[in-house]
This record gives C-alpha cells, sequence and structure tokens, in this order.
C-alpha cells in the first residue's frame, strides 16, 4: 500500500528500552496534505515513534521513510525538510518572540522574511508581542510560536508532539482551527494527542497503546468497531446507576461519559430498542423511576476503552 | 450543613496584576467541587492560598474551620494535595512512600503499617509494594498519589489537575476512587482541563480572568446558559481572555 506519494511509511517498527516495549511492530502511513493523529495516553509510544521519524533515535527493527528518505541512512535529507515541534517546549525563554523566529530560521539557512508567508496565519496572532520575551507568554501563545518556530523553514512535513498537553480547552480548539488552516496550505501533519476528543479534527487517526497501534482509520468509521450494542444512560442518582449496570446480568461495560453512563450490553442479535426496553424496566424495578436509555453510536473514547479492554473497577 | 471550605472577597495581587479578584463561595462537606478556568485564570494562585502556600492580598478563607492566613499549620495538617507534577517520590518504593508520607502527616507506627497495608491491597499493588514508584505506570501512579493524598484521612483534598495524559479507562477508575472519598465525606476539591470530567462534579465554578465566570451545578449552568455542555459554556466564558496574553509575566501566578 505505501506509494512513492507517501509523505511518511512506517513499516513493522519496534525499539526498546531495557525491558520496556516502547514501539511494537508499529506501522502506519500518511497521505500527501493529511492531517494525522496518533492519539493514546502516556506511554503509548508515540514520543518515541516521533523521535525515530525525526532521526533522533534509530529503530531496532523495521524501517521507516520521511519524504522517501530513509530515517536511517538518509537523516540529513530528512532533517532539512520536516519540522518538529517537542513534548516541552523548546524555546529560548530569554529571547523575544521575534529573536526566537528568527535564531531558528538561521539554523536552518533562511530568514523569518522568507518564510513569512507559511507562518502568517499563526504568527499574526502573536506579532504584536513580537519584543516580549518568550518565558513571559502564555501558555497558549508559547504553544503558537512554538509551532511558528517549527514552521518557519518551511517543511514539507510537520510532526508536532502533544502540542495541546496542560493548554486549556479554548487555547486547545484555537489551535487545531491553526492546524485546519495550515493542511489547507498543502502541508502533510502528523500531530499526537492523549486527548481522545481531539481526535475527531484529524482526517485519519492511529489509536496507540503500550507501543502497539490498535487500530487506524477516520474518526467517523472508528465507532463502527466497538464491538456490542451501545446505549446512553442517565438517572439522577449517577453512582448507583453505575453500581446498578455493572451487576446487570447482560452487562459487557458500563462507563461514565460526561453527564451519561455508556452501557455496553453482551447479548447479541437482539434490537438495540428491544434492549433499551428491557433495561428501562430492570432499572425502574430496582428504583430508578427516572432512568433513560437511549441507543447510541460509539465514539473514538468508547472505541478505544473496548480496544484497551481493561477491568472496570477498582475503589478507592 | 457543615461547610468544608468558605471562602469570602479572597484577593490576591502580585504588584499591579490582580491574579485573584475578591472571589466568594462555600463548598460543602462531601462535596465534589470542580475549579476550571482557562491558563492564567487565577485557579493556582486560588488552590495556594487555600491551601496555606501564599498569603492573601485581602480578604479571608477558611478550610477544615482553619483561617488559611492565621491558621495555616492547622489547615495543612487537615487537608490532602496531589497534583500531576508532583505526588510521590519516584526513588522509593510504593511501601517507602507510604511510610513517609504517613510520617508527615503525624500518623503512628500502627497506623502506617494497617492503612499502608489496607491500601496496597485496595489498588491491587501487593505485587509491586516493593517497585520503586519510577517503575509504575502512570495510572498507577496517579491511583497510588490519591490514595497517599487520604492516608492520614483529611477533610479536605485538593487535586490539581490528577488525570493529565491518563488513558481513559484509567481515567474513569481515578474518577470512582474520587465518588468513594466523597462518599465517606472528605470533601473533594479539583481542578482538570477535561471538561467531560467537569460534569461528573456536584458544582463546578468557572474561574475568568480572576474572577468567578459561572458557578453552579453542571444542570444548573447548562440550563441557565441554554448551552449543551460545559465545554461549549467554558469556551464562552473564556474566549475574551484567551485572545490575549498573559497578564502578568515572570512573577508566576496561573
Amino acid at each position: 500500500m505505501s506509494t512513492a506519494a507517501s509523505p511518511l511509511v512506517v513499516e513493522g517498527v519496534s525499539k526498546r528500552f531495557g525491558a520496556t516495549v516502547a514501539l511494537d511492530d508499529v506501522s502506519l502511513e500518511v497521505r500527501p496534505a493529511e492531517l494525522f493523529g496518533l492519539v493514546g495516553p502516556d506511554g503509548g509510544g508515540k514520543t518515541t515513534l516521533f523521535r525515530i521519524l525525526t532521526t533522533l533515535l534509530v529503530p531496532d527493527s523495521g524501517s521507516a521513510t520521511v519524504l522517501g528518505f530513509d530515517v536511517v541512512r538518509d537523516l540529513w535529507a530528512i532533517r532539512a525538510r520536516v519540522g518538529y515541534m517537542p513534548g516541552r517546549f523548546s524555546l529560548y525563554p530569554d529571547l523575544s518572540v521575534e529573536e526566537n523566529l528568527r535564531f531558528f530560521a538561521s539554523v536552518f539557512g533562511t530568514t523569518l522574511e522568507e518564510g513569512y508567508a507559511i507562518i502568517a496565519p499563526v504568527y499574526r496572532q502573536i506579532e504584536p508581542f513580537r519584543d516580549r520575551r518568550a518565558d513571559a507568554l502564555s501558555g497558549g501563545m508559547k504553544q503558537k510560536l512554538a509551532l511558528c518556530c517549527a514552521l518557519v523553514h518551511r517543511p514539507d512535513i510537520l510532526f508536532l508532539d502533544e502540542p495541546t498537553t496542560g493548554v486549556d480547552a479554548v487555547s486547545r480548539r484555537e489551535f487545531w482551527d491553526l492546524l485546519g488552516a495550515l493542511k489547507g496550505s498543502g502541508l502533510s501533519i502528523v500531530v499526537s494527542t492523549p486527548y481522545m476528543d481531539e481526535a475527531n479534527r484529524c482526517d485519519r487517526v492511529a489509536l496507540m497503546q503500550q507501543g502497539r497501534v490498535l487500530a487506524i482509520d477516520e474518526p467517523a468509521n472508528i465507532g463502527a468497531r466497538f464491538p456490542n450494542p451501545l446505549f446512553s444512560v442517565r438517572a439522577r442518582d449517577r453512582y448507583r446507576l453505575l453500581q446498578a449496570l455493572r451487576g446487570y446480568p447482560h452487562a459487557a461495560s458500563a462507563f461514565p461519559f460526561g453527564d451519561e453512563l455508556h452501557y455496553s450490553d453482551a447479548r447479541s442479535g437482539l434490537a438495540p430498542a428491544g434492549i433499551a426496553d428491557d433495561l428501562r424496566s430492570h432499572l425502574r424495578a430496582q428504583g430508578f423511576a427516572d432512568a433513560e436509555v437511549t441507543p447510541i453510536r460509539a465514539g473514538i473514547e468508547d472505541t478505544f476503552i473496548a480496544l484497551t479492554g481493561a477491568p472496570p473497577e477498582v475503589a478507592a | 450543613m457543615t461547610l468544608a471550605i468558605e471562602v469570602h472577597e479572597l484577593t490576591r495581587r502580585f504588584g499591579a496584576f490582580t491574579a485573584v479578584d475578591r472571589i466568594t463561595f462555600d463548598v460543602r462537606e462531601g462535596e465534589v467541587f470542580g475549579f476550571l478556568g482557562a491558563n492564567g485564570a487565577g485557579k493556582t494562585t486560588a488552590i495556594k492560598m487555600l491551601i496555606g502556600l501564599l498569603a492573601p492580598t485581602s480578604g479571608r478563607a477558611s478550610v477544615a474551620g482553619f483561617d488559611v492566613l492565621t491558621q495555616a499549620e492547622d489547615v495543612r495538617r487537615r487537608i490532602g494535595y496531589m497534583s500531576q507534577r508532583f505526588s510521590l517520590y519516584e526513588d522509593l518504593t510504593v511501601r517507602e512512600n507510604i511510610t513517609l508520607y504517613g510520617g508527615i502527616y503525624g500518623l503512628t507506627d500502627v497506623q502506617i503499617r494497617d492503612r499502608g497495608t489496607a491500601l496496597v491491597e485496595r489498588l491491587q499493588l501487593g505485587h509491586a509494594s516493593d517497585d520503586r514508584v519510577a517503575a509504575l505506570p502512570l495510572g498507577w501512579k496517579q491511583k497510588l498519589a490519591f490514595s497517599v493524598a487520604l492516608l492520614h484521612e483529611p477533610a479536605v483534598v485538593f487535586l490539581d489537575e490528577p488525570t493529565g495524559g491518563v488513558d481513559p479507562i484509567t481515567r474513569r477508575q481515578f474518577w470512582e476512587m474520587i465518588y468513594a472519598a466523597a462518599a465517606r465525606g472528605t470533601t473533594v476539591f479539583v481542578t482538570t482541563h477535561y471538561l467531560d470530567e467537569a460534569e461528573y462534579c456536584d458544582r463546578v465554578c468557572i474561574m475568568v480572568d480572576g474572577r468567578i465566570g459561572a458557578m453552579g451545578t453542571p444542570d444548573a449552568l447548562k440550563r441557565e446558559s441554554g448551552l449543551a455542555t460545559l465545554d461549549e459554556l467554558f469556551v464562552r466564558l473564556a474566549r475574551p481572555s484567551a485572545a490575549a496574553p498573559a497578564p502578568a509575566p515572570a512573577i508566576g501566578p496561573g
């Protein structure tokens, strides 16, 4: 399935650190001008994969090409052509916004002026503060500056390692809006995030957990991999409702999701409406007079939970 | 109704910058209280005052019945605290961390032994009790840190972004631990960047530029604003400030 036009091809990459398996036979392919997400919690292997793709680490086995260049053999060709924003902000705190940008441009043998057009959609938002020291910026502004620094040499592919971690919900949204705009200019972008809801902003995502890829698909299709009928359940006493659902003989799983609970049923071959009726009567009999049960489609987080399949209960 | 936290006109200034601006609220005993806000809205400054680490410029606050300014030592003995950044000593084992914190919190040797054993069993960490904390998966670390913060049975526990970067199952297990603690009467004061988690709180307070932008039960806040989720409300309230730069550099409110 790999073609010369794919800006990124990863085939069977594994990496260990001592006894820890950081990446376990990871394969994926990114299409031109695609916004591709690596979605998963800490320890999933996202950062290790980025370090291999930016030629900072060598894989134990498997191979990868970035823009057609091999990550082990052609490191200098890759380094000149990729933009990389590591998880920790890589800005110089004592330099101003503009000084940081000029520094990163000069490292890549270019200038702020030459790179201005590509960074403009992002840079315009922080340009009024160009004389401010980087350490005096808010989290959201630092993040935008770091993105500009990763873009100023006009790379053909952009790697962003958890750019929105620790950033508030509003700044996160704005950042994803920016990525959408950049993608429109033809840039391929690979971005990692621990926030499942952000997966919906990607063209395709790879769900990652403990070094393995659980699934690769368009966000809208990920939910179709959910194995059981799924329901939203509401009642006033949510904590007791959760216990009641887990005690229901046909329960496959029950988890809180925002202001509702998501319940999946282990029975196959029954219509969702019939299961909902059954469950509703069961809950009424258990004293939940106000119980609402509605069949729903699974989202990415539902699917992630089902694919990782850990035991549901631990009490404090 | 017993109050676990009482805050009246609490204010903190750093030079010309007002990080927390005359906030007033109460938290009931056994309540799960979500404290939300954009980066730089004043959450951390407010928490530092409530746990007795930073003196208010004006106004007052009491936690577990003790004044945060004049009785800071009493406050600190009656609270638990955990954050994503600082919780446990990575180079110590699970047992050693329990013993260390038990000692810091003033428990007797017998209490430390009994509660430590119960804690390890409840978390099913028996096989790992002599492992260094650094070797535990993040989710286990966070669950252990929370349990350790409850070791001395504090009246109020402060959780500062306890679930950042944690997988979705562990995140939910963590919230079940929060519910269980609240059901035993512990008051939980929690900050988070996950707005779906805000829905799990009994009440939430959304800070905007050092003030309280909205406060109430999740249901009431959604009903009054006419919005479907707290996420939308958060964005509506916080967006005006998000476009502006952080007002005070270097001194580190936030």
